[in-house]
């Protein structure tokens, strides 16, 4: 087994697992000698070690999913899904939450140090895929001394993560909760995340991705990257529920480009506020790697004819109504593959009109299912 | 009240034909208790279709097998054969297409069980006769237009339907309104009377596997002795 350092870093409020000298492959050829994974873990895990839940968070997510996030001094991103008596209930869990690999909450990516040549990575980040992230999980369990995850929960990218779990470590985990996800990234997604890189790509502080070289941030460049990803995250029934034609601070149209709408002003602050808390680079590669997830074509091959054995995998697939980024129909093909294969899926459609974003807000009925298809399972 | 004792009645009946450690899908299977029943009584593999998402969540967080989808479109992704029984219960009469429902059912599954209500129950026939009107009673309570029951047929039309589709039906009982059951014979128009709810148990035909013995090897041969 690979040795790794576990510290805990008290200004960021983790632990760090420091894999050394590994050699990580990845699916691009490239090779990291050395990574960290910055993790935090809340429960406890039992005797047997059979109640580790593994959380894979979204792309802007980190790993503080419930209790407080030091980075923006507010709750983790799921924290009203995850904590003592919460649906993925602590009390009885051990819940594991990692940033993934190429992420930039401490996990080694395009922003922090290259152990070899001393230089921050920047732009000479090798390019990660889900897969990769995965692996780099694979890792941190190992060295948490785990042997099998009850189960591993994720939405959207999340959900590309638990998916590539089930297809490359199925003897390592018992159950999956897929939500709101897909075999693949559509050409729509891709399109859309194009706009965005494009957006930080061709802001003039981004220089060529050595920002933090030349001591500058392409501020502008991510915050409408953020801005445009943030409206395919919602719904037009939602915005216009919440926003409409509604004016900001104003009786009278400006007839100027101000922020006259609640809605604009809504998305200058959504993307005003992620610059103060993700890297530009990060948010390249890693909608990148979620640009590259394609199981179209190999899933029902990789899973009927699946090295390890996977008969025993309990899947839960979830999707929303209003979600237009992974709609349902994506979400079905999975669950009409493993049903094809007779493999043990449930499937819930969950209607609601807060769009892709809604695994994040206050959905009870995603609540429900979650804590009930966890619990009846364990 | 009645109804939930009925269809507790139903279930039993459905149990009754099923054996032990099958692979089961119930079509229709509501908060997943049927399948809950066959998993623990026979030590049942199960799965389910619901249509109902509030339904489907309680399923699920029984710890079921349990997709949200509907029979009319979903059963297309099961494979061939990968189901030793397929259950559709009290839900033919709702569906758009009931024969093609049917071959799916027997195309997913080498058995099928099927319950319905009968249109035929004397009761119904003489609402009809006397009062000239659509009939409501206690199985189909609904007026015409606000029925999810679209095709109405009788105990004497589905056996008529099982056999143009050379459908085999291993085992019949009917219901009467008050519960008692007595198997559904050839003596059609007594059953067609009486039946409140019926219970079929449906496959092709039979054949059973011969084992032909050489001097080096056994072999299985699907022969074409109908049981």
């Amino acid at each position: 087994m690979i040795e790794a350092k576990l510290n805990t870093n008290k200004e960021r409020d983790c632990e760090i697992a420091s894999f050394k000298n590994v050699n990580l492959k990845l699916s691009s050829g490239n090779i990291l000698k050395n990574f960290d994974i910055a993790y935090k873990t809340f429960g406890k895990l039992n005797i047997d070690k059979s109640n580790a839940i593994l959380i894979c968070h979204a792309l802007t997510g980190d790993q503080y999913v419930t209790g407080l996030n030091p980075i923006t001094g507010k709750d983790g991103w799921w924290s009203r899904m995850v904590g003592p008596n919460k649906p993925i209930d602590t009390n009885k869990f051990f819940v594991i939450c990692s940033n993934v690999l190429g992420g930039c909450a401490g996990s080694t990516g395009p922003k922090e140090l290259d152990p070899i040549d001393k230089k921050i990575y920047g732009g000479n980040f090798p390019s990660v895929t889900i897969k990769d992230m995965v692996k780099a999980q694979v890792y941190l369990i190992d060295a948490l001394k785990i042997n099998k995850l009850f189960s591993v929960v994720g939405g959207s990218m999340g959900a590309m993560q638990a998916l590539q779990w089930s297809i490359d470590y199925p003897d390592r985990i018992e159950t999956i909760i897929h939500i709101a996800g897909a075999l693949k990234h559509s050409a729509q997604n891709i399109a859309f995340h194009e706009v965005g890189r494009q957006a930080i790509m061709n802001d003039p502080l981004w220089h060529k991705g050595n920002y933090i070289l030349k001591g500058s941030i392409p501020e502008r460049g991510l915050s409408v990257a953020r801005m445009i990803a943030h409206i395919t995250y919602l719904s037009e029934n939602a915005m216009h529920r919440k926003f409409g034609r509604k004016l900001q601070s104003r009786d009278i149209i400006s007839f100027g480009f101000d922020a006259d709408f609640q809605i604009e002003s809504y998305l200058r602050y959504q993307g005003r506020s992620f610059v103060e808390r993700f890297d530009a680079n990060s948010y390249l590669y890693l909608t990148r790697a979620m640009d590259y997830f394609d199981h179209a074509d190999s899933y029902k091959k990789s899973i009927k004819f699946s090295q390890n054995p996977n008969n025993h995998i309990r899947y839960l697939i979830v999707s929303f109504t209003s979600d237009w980024l992974f709609p349902t129909f994506e979400n079905k093909i999975i669950v009409e593959t493993l049903n094809y294969l007779s493999k043990k899926v449930s499937f819930l459609e969950i209607e609601t009109d807060k769009g892709h974003d809604s695994f994040l807000l206050n959905e009870p009925d995603l609540d429900f299912v979650t804590r009930g298809f966890l619990e009846a399972n364990l | 009240m009645n109804k939930v004792k009925s269809i507790r009645k139903d279930w039993d009946l459905i149990e009754s034909f099923i054996d032990n450690k099958k692979r089961i899908l119930d079509v229709g299977c509501g908060e997943g208790d049927l399948i809950e029943q066959l998993q623990k009584n026979l030590n049942a593999k199960t799965h389910g279709i619901e249509m109902n998402g509030e339904m489907t969540q309680k399923a699920i967080a029984k710890g079921l097998n349990v997709i949200q989808g509907d029979a009319e479109n979903d059963l297309g992704q099961y494979s061939n054969q990968s189901f030793d029984y397929v259950i559709l219960s009290q839900t033919l009469q709702a569906m758009m297409k009931p024969k093609q429902i049917l071959t799916e059912l027997l195309r997913i599954g080498s058995k099928a069980i099927v319950s319905f209500p009968n249109f035929g129950h004397w009761k119904i026939r003489l609402q009809l006769l006397l009062s000239g009107k659509m009939p409501v009673t206690e199985s189909l309570p609904f007026a015409w237009y606000d029925t999810p029951n679209i095709h109405f047929f009788t105990i004497k039309d589905f056996q008529n339907l099982c056999e143009e589709m050379n459908i085999v039906i291993e085992k019949s009982i009917g219901l009467t309104s008050k519960g008692k059951q007595f198997p559904i014979k050839d003596n059609f128009s007594f059953a067609n009377v009486f039946t409140h709810e019926a219970i079929f148990l449906l496959s092709y035909q039979n054949f059973e596997p011969i084992k032909i013995k050489t001097s080096n090897k056994v072999f299985v041969k699907n022969s074409a002795i109908v049981s």
